[in-house]
């Protein structure tokens, strides 16, 4: 179990509103699901995954929340290899350079 | 701590709370009616070009370099007709401190929220004016939040939108995150109750005004390297404030007969906030997802009068398609070896097509870009796509389904602009006053504004208003 000590760097989840509580114009399958808010700061205590947590945020706000993540990872990248995208770039050089003649 | 946090509560107090984070008292320009006095907002509430380049230049935004895309320009004319295809120009805005035009508008909110002693900012944005006005706060030592719509309910974020994230919190930002939906206000208006911090909201008239020194820029550096005004600007249009400041600038340097361009990326058929729809577009931005709606009712906005008024400035607007954009972003990488965008080079793609109508001797300027980086470029963006079971075809883009399928054109020559006609978004805009007002009658003042807030006549609005029955005083 991932845990948390005072003084960490986390990430924490709250429910804004619940399904019930949203607004009358948002769209069917966003009324389905709770709108829900996630920050990150320093622990203000030792904590469990899924236990609640104070933490204070880079702006000195105080938050209270679900621990869901400890020291959190940035998860976006440059993806996966997208073949398509060199068959653009080879027309692209064919059209304008004209291919293997540009030597 | 005694106030009453419910939805309903905190939304009833949203005039006192706004009043407050922003300083400018809205009712000093109003008449009262639809109308309300827009110049004069601007020139009391915003500052003159001349503060703006100071405030500007003490944080290093501005001054972007104008680059001339002749590799971009020689496919073009390869496709066009015989004698056309227009120089095709961009201006490099990714090199402002956050890498993007958006660091102009930060730079006077910033400076203004500075001035009026408020010891931080909240923003409401996941795009990059949430970076720009973390950037500028960071230069400023202002406190920082940025409130982000970032996630589906399964916690999966838009691959661009989490390289914001981590862009703001680089610059030393809280960032605020939340699932799909349009409470996000409610959100932003208990943090800007709990802080007491500045409103640097998209649509103040300091914010607008910032990007105005974009336009003139633009205009003093044609002259200063061609010797003369360009023919055409695109300018990529989401929420109206990159068309209005670009435009206003245009004007003030006094080029009166550049024809201004808006262009978004069409997702017609995607819901904005939808929890299903939210990650099966893959531009978060600059699309009409925001184009449409911003342009017929401006005043939707985080403030009671938005200062970003695009109708009143665009002459044409004109839709590409996502797969366009694509392809447009990859051209400029492996032809001109430049990677920016692919959001910011929605413009761009409309330009290339838009190259092809002109005579070569015509000179057409894309007057943004912006940079690139892990999650904010085609390859993750189109990774992606595929993962939320959106398919990546090669064909006609005009078949494209946002949301089900991109199709990257199978040649250069299937990239097209399609024309949106201004006059229904003119007259949309009129009604959206009439029903939003829920007038059946308006005044001769009333009048002239929607003349000129619709960049129109007086016999179009008087057709529009007869249409809806509505009598002038």
């Amino acid at each position: 179990m991932i845990s948390a000590k005072k003084g960490d760097w986390v990430q924490i989840r709250q429910i804004v509103l619940k399904p019930e509580e949203r607004a009358p114009q948002v769209p069917e399958d966003t009324k389905k699901v709770p709108l829900e808010l996630w920050v990150k700061g320093i622990a203000q205590e030792d904590a469990k995954i899924g236990s609640t947590v104070e933490i204070v945020t880079a702006t000195g706000r105080k938050v209270r929340g679900e621990l869901t993540a400890v020291n959190p990872r940035y998860i976006h990248d440059y993806g996966d290899f997208v073949p398509e995208l060199l068959k653009v770039d080879m027309q692209l050089k064919e059209i304008l350079f004209g291919g293997d003649s540009n030597e | 701590m005694s106030k009453d946090m419910s939805y309903a509560a905190v939304m009833a107090r949203k005039n006192e709370i706004m009043k407050k984070a922003i300083g400018i008292d809205y009712s000093v320009f109003e008449s009262g009616g639809i109308s309300f006095d827009y110049e004069r907002m601007m020139r009391e509430a915003g500052y003159t070009l001349e503060e703006m380049q100071q405030i500007q230049a003490e944080t290093s935004v501005g001054n972007t370099p104008i680059v001339e895309l002749k590799n971009l320009t020689a496919l073009a004319r390869k496709l066009a007709p015989k004698g056309k295809g227009a120089r095709i120009f961009i201006k490099d805005e990714a090199a402002n401190p956050s890498g993007s035009f958006k660091a102009r508008r930060a730079a006077t909110a910033i400076y203004h929220a500075k001035k009026h002693g408020y010891k931080g900012v909240v923003t409401a944005t996941s795009g990059n004016y949430g970076a720009a006005v973390a950037s500028q706060a960071a230069k400023r030592g202002l406190k920082c939040i940025v409130v982000q719509e970032c996630y589906d309910s399964r916690m999966v974020g838009q691959p661009e939108i989490l390289e914001k994230q981590r862009a703001c919190e680089a610059y030393g930002a809280e960032v605020v995150q939340l699932t799909v939906g349009p409470e996000l206000f409610y959100t932003f208006l208990t943090l800007l109750e709990e802080t007491g911090y500045f409103n640097a909201s998209l649509y103040t008239p300091f914010g607008i005004a910032g990007v105005e020194t974009l336009g003139y820029e633009l205009a003093m550096q044609f002259r200063e390297k061609i010797g003369r005004d360009p023919d055409k600007v695109v300018i990529t249009h989401a929420g109206g404030g990159n068309v209005t400041g670009t435009a206003r600038g245009l004007l003030k340097a006094g080029a009166k007969d550049v024809e201004v361009v808006g262009a978004s990326v069409d997702l017609s058929g995607l819901h904005m906030a939808s929890d299903r729809d939210f990650n099966r577009k893959s531009f978060t931005t600059g699309h009409t997802g925001f184009g449409i709606p911003f342009a017929t009712w401006p005043d939707r906005a985080d403030v009671p009068r938005n200062a970003a008024r695009p109708l009143r400035y665009l002459d044409r607007y004109v839709l590409v398609k996502q797969g366009e954009v694509f392809y447009i972003t990859e051209a400029l990488s492996v032809l001109e070896g430049l990677e920016r965008g692919p959001a910011g080079n929605t413009s761009l793609t409309a330009a290339f097509a838009l190259a092809q109508e002109m005579d070569e001797d015509q000179i057409i300027v894309v007057q943004e870009t912006e940079y690139t980086g892990a999650g904010k470029h085609p390859l993750p963006q189109l990774t992606f796509a595929k993962k939320n079971g959106i398919e990546i075809l090669f064909g006609n883009p005009d078949r494209d389904e946002p949301g089900k399928n991109i199709i990257l054109p199978a040649h250069p020559s299937d990239i097209k602009i399609r024309d949106y006609d201004i006059d229904k978004a003119r007259a949309s805009y009129i009604k959206n006053c009439i029903n939003n007002y829920k007038v059946t009658e308006i005044t001769k003042e009333d009048f002239e504004f929607l003349v000129r807030d619709a960049k129109t006549d007086d016999s179009f609005v008087e057709g529009v208003l007869s249409e809806l029955n509505v009598k002038i005083k």
